[in-house]
């Protein structure tokens, strides 16, 4: 029985604290395995959060040290989100973990949000984690 | 050096608080749009050119030289940083320029095309100053016959010359030949091709059909194509150079000023000519041969040098002659028209103070180019993150806004539609933009003249060749046609560069 745990993963903080704390969650299960997710809307010519070819090294290299069972997967769709949800439903994933930024009531209500389209899509349970440095 | 007693007068006009200010603006929008794949500087100068109907002629002027360096210079930060053209000048840029920036050299290679273009852009103007006056004298004795020659060897070098396919440069021609026709008969006041429509017979506003093919048509292709996988920008700090790059990059510069100006003022159109003879050039010349290909700062400075000296090199036919080369130039006509100039040989005398303030601001705008592009080109970079639908959505609102208020009629509007889908055909099947922005400009101009050498000679045949300079001239267009068909058989290979420009662009 595998436990796969989808990952959604940016070059960045955020990715890492997800993927630090998905790892976690995997070594705890049997057959437990990630999902790297990297997204994007790809509808700007340049995209921080798009992983791009020594940033994938540097994934690699990471899950090897975590020294968990991955697999990594690159999307592009028209919310990010829902690409996370669908890999999600694919793998019959039991649980996505997501970085999240810390941000007031009046932020969330200017900017939209991964974290808050997946919460609400997902039929998982969700797991979101803060990286340590971003108060 | 009366030309340069006269370019400091204009200076002395040109430099006042509020045309800094204008200098400024459209230096920044210049960069903006040059920087952003797929918004060349036409596009630019089309969009703004209903902002300047409140202005005065200086001023605007002034804003439309800094838009058209700005955005010259600006396709070079997205060719180094994103292997991106952002406009087809920039192409040669993007092959030596993006590896340097791949080896971690991103700055140096800013730098040398920041400086160059300041160089070569200063260089070519202060020649402008002093060849356009004198051609201008020539031109005066210019009469319609030779005038419609020149006007066939400029169609003829930018349809059959630049671009991959003489049959899709000519088509592009056609069409904008025939939109050119619609419209009363500027003679005899019958209406052309205006389908009973009163609206139509007005004739076509340039701004309409200009905004409709760059920025609506670009619009609607983005829109056909949104998503695409996103490129990989490499980061940059600030642009400096070492001594070596110096040493190296000054020649160059020189050397692509010296290309670029005579081609950007012969009427063979644009500067993707100099820029490729730049790069070949640098190429032989580099004693360190084996480092091209490999990010050599001199096959940045070359064709970087190279573009900005022919866009200084494309205000000598527009002014002297009232005649455009570049799609660019083409609106900036069309503006000048709108303010009740005539460009022409007559416009120096008669305009003289507004030709040489216009000038001078060249000169400032070049300078403003280097003051604000140095210490901002990681911020320009940072635009490539603006997600498109919301770019474009930008542009939209612009173009509509500019197509309604070049006769407040909504009827412009759905012209401008119409045009925005003749733009997005052309682009789905790759003919060139700029021999149709040229047959509707200069159509009506190719077609007066015609008629008045007809009318000189009394309708005889040979009144179109009964000047020397038409002959002459009629002979290098039969050349230019010839010559790349023999060099084909000869070679049995195509007559075209490995590089083609648009499709790079395109993508």
């Amino acid at each position: 029985m595998t436990y796969t745990i989808v990952v959604g993963w940016t070059p960045n903080i955020f990715g890492r604290a997800a993927l630090t704390a998905a790892a976690e969650q995997a070594r705890l299960r049997s057959g437990g395995r990630l999902l790297v997710v990297n997204a994007t809307r790809g509808d700007s010519y340049v995209d921080e959060r798009y992983a791009t070819g020594s940033e994938l090294e540097g994934l690699h290299q990471e899950l090897r040290e975590l020294d968990v069972p991955a697999d990594v997967h690159q999307a592009m769709g028209s919310d990010v989100g829902d690409l996370l949800i669908e890999a999600a439903e694919q793998a019959d994933a039991a649980m996505i973990v997501l970085g999240i930024r810390h941000r007031t009531p009046v932020g969330k209500l200017l900017m939209g949000s991964v974290a808050q389209r997946v919460l609400l899509g997902a039929r998982c349970p969700v797991l979101a984690v803060k990286p340590p440095e971003d108060g | 050096m009366d030309s340069f007693s006269l370019l400091w007068d204009g200076l002395a006009n040109a430099v006042t608080p509020v045309n800094l200010l204008y200098a400024l603006i459209g230096v920044a929008l210049g960069t903006f749009i040059g920087v952003l794949p797929g918004i060349g500087p036409a596009m630019a100068v089309a969009l703004l050119l209903p902002v300047t109907y409140g202005l005065d002629p200086v001023p605007s002027f002034i804003m439309f030289a800094g838009i058209y360096y700005g955005g010259m210079y600006g396709g070079s930060t997205t060719s180094i940083l994103l292997n991106t053209p952002g406009e087809s000048a920039s192409v040669m840029t993007a092959l030596e320029g993006n590896k340097m920036a791949k080896r971690g050299r991103a700055a140096q290679a800013l730098a040398t095309a920041a400086i160059g273009s300041f160089i070569a852009g200063t260089i070519g103007t202060l020649l402008l100053a002093f060849f356009a006056p004198a051609l201008a004298d020539v031109a005066v004795d210019i009469g319609a016959p030779s005038y419609l020659a020149v006007i066939v060897l400029a169609m003829v070098l930018v349809t059959s010359v630049l671009g991959s396919s003489q049959l899709r440069g000519f088509i592009a021609l056609f069409i904008g030949l025939t939109i050119g026709l619609v419209g009363l008969d500027l003679n005899t006041g019958q209406a052309r091709l205006s389908f009973d429509q009163p609206l139509l017979a007005d004739r076509l506003d340039i701004v309409v059909v200009a905004v409709g093919i760059f920025a609506l048509g670009e619009a609607l292709w983005v829109a056909a194509h949104l998503r695409r996988t996103p490129l990989e920008v490499i980061p940059v700090g600030q642009p400096w150079m070492g001594r070596d790059d110096w040493r190296r990059s000054w020649k160059p510069w020189l050397r692509g000023t010296a290309l670029g100006f005579p081609f950007g003022a012969i009427p063979a159109g644009g500067a993707e000519t100099p820029t490729f003879l730049s790069y070949i050039l640098e190429r032989r010349l580099a004693r360190k041969g084996h480092e091209f290909g490999d990010g050599a700062i001199e096959g940045v400075a070359g064709p970087e040098a190279a573009n900005n000296a022919s866009a200084a090199g494309t205000f000598v036919p527009l002014l002297a002659l009232g005649l455009p080369v570049t799609a660019t130039a083409a609106i900036m006509l069309a503006a000048l028209r709108n303010f009740g100039i005539q460009p022409g040989p007559q416009l120096m005398v008669e305009q003289s103070d507004l030709v040489w303030t216009l000038l001078a601001s060249l000169l400032i705008g070049n300078t403003f180019l280097l003051v604000l592009n140095l210490p901002m080109a990681p911020m320009w970079a940072k635009l490539l993150r603006i997600p498109r639908p919301q770019l474009y959505a930008g542009i939209l609102f612009f173009a509509s806004l500019g197509a309604y208020t070049t006769n407040q009629q909504p009827f412009d509007v759905f012209l401008l539609l119409v045009f925005g889908l003749l733009g997005l055909m052309m682009r789905r099947f790759a003919l060139p933009v700029l021999p149709l922005i040229l047959g509707v400009i200069l159509g009506p101009m190719m077609e007066t003249e015609f008629r008045e050498a007809l009318a000189l000679s009394g309708g005889s045949v040979t009144g179109l060749v009964n000047e020397p300079l038409a002959v002459v001239v009629y002979v290098v267009v039969a050349l230019a046609l010839i010559i790349p068909r023999i060099v084909a058989r000869t070679r049995g290979t195509e007559p075209e560069d490995q590089e083609r420009p648009e499709e790079v662009v395109r993508r």
